[in-house]
């Protein structure tokens, strides 16, 4: 049978309805962000005119950053562990869906709203940079590698979150150990960016690209690996077997 | 798609699909490591017939469901299901035309009915989904209920859901899983009108249960697994088969010599004394040799209370088998 959008919308629209009404993930989903944006908000402001503009400005970018990549690690933890608990897994795994279909319902539903959360914010940032902000501060943090950084690494920090997280939540028997984990996972990737920004690896534009492009194999090698790891039986008995 | 289906078709009857049966199970087993779940069980059922699947806690049956699901995989033997082998690359195929209502329902709390049975519609690829979830939802009386949210139902509801949600795909085979087990006498009255009701629109379906009265009511067979198949039949006949027919006899004093009374009797095949006193005489027709054993107890000089045949009800028949294999394993 060949891979069904109808299957995989139908995992994505219940998913984003059942995260709605949530109470820990709408929390989780709101309370994080906002302190990812607090932070460099306040550093912004508390950056002196005379200091080292340049990498001072970078690190604010840096919280923007822990934002698509912790996001969606707790999303992507719950997403099999959580119906497994709830039982609920297993009617879905009796349908005709293909695990391909699944996981990428599941990881679609942890990507959109991360990214719409996210750019979301980063939005904001740049506003309140914009409009309140030092002006000299306020160029620096308009830097077109920092504005590439982060338009690039979110979507690349957020895939690999989410595949880390499927594949520790298929494999848990519970879902807190699996976010922690989840949350855990996601922060290799994120040290790069740092030291990117830290400018302790020079970021120029063929380095983030190549960065990028590594990001992005990791992703694909991600998204095989979850998929061949996890056959309906696995899925269904996690870590009892 | 058709090919396969032709194929498998083919293979199982050569007139169509209509008559090859809709479960062939040939041989299966089920380990888990080095845990038995079920082994080497072989039956048919056919297109239209209500199977039951009967046997306790631990017997296999959930695994079964699950194999022929498509959920796990046999470690050995065949099937095939709904008219299609049971391979591994199959399993889409026959999910498409099967549904499963597990042990615990499995709904999602926090959506509404409609919204579970529009995410299974969805899963389904269904055509129509609306007037699908409608006629789902009418057949087991839910529509006033379409609305709420599946966690403020009660048990014996979220039950009917799950059974609408697997109703929705109209299943060759429907699976339901220990369906009432859990539900007070009411709401399990409910289940089992639910079942008769699609029984006779002529749903095939695969009950597991392990509450004899209800596989007696609700199936056309049952078959009794304990790991291993033990029985299979109706209800009646299987009644018949583990039937060891008795006299039963009461006498008002306990008889001086029983044996020298009932050795000589022809129709009689032994006796033994119960612990309540009386007598139980292996009999191969009640009938014929009752006369006969009233004749030799008046011969004999004793108070006969009452000659009467023993009934053994299929419950007898049923907490035989399993007490034999609970025997069996503490040897
Ligand atoms: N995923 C599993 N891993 C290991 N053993 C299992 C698993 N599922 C079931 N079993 C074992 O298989 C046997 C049959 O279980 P089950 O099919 O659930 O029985 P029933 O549904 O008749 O109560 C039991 O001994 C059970 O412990
Ligand atoms: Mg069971």
């Amino acid at each position: 049978m060949k891979f069904s959008w109808t299957r995989v919308r139908a995992i994505f629209h219940k998913e984003l309805r059942d995260y709605r009404r949530n109470r820990f993930i709408v929390y989780t989903m709101g309370v994080l962000p906002l302190i990812f944006i607090t932070i460099p908000i306040i550093e912004i402001f508390a950056i002196p005119a005379s200091a080292q503009l340049s990498t001072r400005a970078g690190l604010p970018l840096l919280y923007l950053l822990i934002i698509p990549a912790i996001v969606p690690s707790t999303l992507a933890a719950y997403s099999v562990v959580g119906e497994r608990e709830q039982g609920t897994l297993e009617p879905v795994l009796a349908t005709p869906i293909s695990r391909e279909e699944f996981l990428v319902g599941k990881a679609l539903a942890a990507l959109v709203p991360t990214l719409g959360i996210a750019y979301l914010l980063f939005g904001i940032f740049f506003a309140v940079v914009a409009l309140f902000a030092n002006s000299v501060v306020a160029s620096a943090v308009f830097d077109r590698s920092h504005l590439l950084v982060l338009l690039l690494f979110t979507p690349l920090l957020a895939g690999w979150s989410i595949w880390v997280g499927i594949a520790i939540s298929a494999r848990s028997s519970d879902v807190r150990a699996a976010q922690q984990l989840g949350v855990f996972a996601s922060v290799p990737p994120l040290a790069v960016v740092v030291l990117m920004s830290l400018k302790v690896i020079d970021p120029t534009l063929a380095l983030a690209l190549g960065l990028a492009a590594v990001l992005l194999v990791f992703d694909g090698i991600g998204w095989r690996a979850v998929a061949a790891m996890f056959d309906r039986e696995r899925l269904m008995t996690g870590a009892r077997r | 798609m058709t090919s396969a289906n032709e194929a498998a078709t083919d293979l199982l009857a050569p007139g169509g699909k209509r008559e090859a049966p809709a479960l062939v199970v040939d041989h299966l087993t089920k380990r888990f490591g080095p845990r038995v779940a079920f082994s080497d069980v072989s039956f048919d059922v056919a297109y239209g017939e209500v199977f039951g699947f009967l046997g306790p806690n631990g017997a296999g049956k959930t695994t079964t469901v699950r194999t022929l699901g498509t959920l796990i995989a046999p470690t050995s033997g065949r099937a095939s299901v709904a008219g299609i082998p049971l391979t591994p690359r199959n399993g889409q195929q026959i999910r498409a035309r099967i549904s499963i209502m597990p042990e615990s329902p499995g709904l999602y709390l926090r959506l509404t009915v409609a919204e579970n049975l529009r995410c299974f519609a969805g899963l389904y690829e269904l055509a129509d989904a609306g007037g699908r979830i409608e006629r789902a939802l009418k057949a087991v009386n839910l529509t006033e209920r379409a609305n709420d949210p599946c966690g403020s139902l009660s048990k014996g509801l979220r039950q009917r859901v799950a059974l609408a949600r697997a109703i929705l795909n109209e299943p060759a085979v429907l699976f339901l899983d220990e369906p009432t087990s859990g539900l007070d006498p009411v709401a399990a009255r409910e289940v089992h009108e639910l079942i008769t009701s699609l029984r006779a629109r002529g749903v095939t379906i695969f009950l597991t249960t392990h509450r004899l009265e209800e596989a007696e009511r609700l199936c056309d067979r049952v078959a009794i697994l304990n790991t291993t198949l033990r029985l299979i039949g109706r209800p009646d006949e299987l009644r018949e088969q583990l039937f060891t027919r008795n006299l039963e006899v009461r006498t008002h004093a306990p008889l001086p010599d029983p044996g020298r009374v009932f050795a000589g009797l022809k129709d009689v095949e032994s006796w033994q004394q119960t612990p309540s006193g009386s007598y139980l005489l292996a009999v191969t027709d009640p009938d014929a040799a009752a006369p006969g054993v009233a004749r030799a107890l008046v011969g004999s000089d004793a108070d006969v209370l009452s000659i009467a045949e023993s009934r053994h009800s299929l419950e007898d028949v049923y907490l035989e088998l399993i007490d034999e294999d609970v025997e069996a394993k503490r040897r």
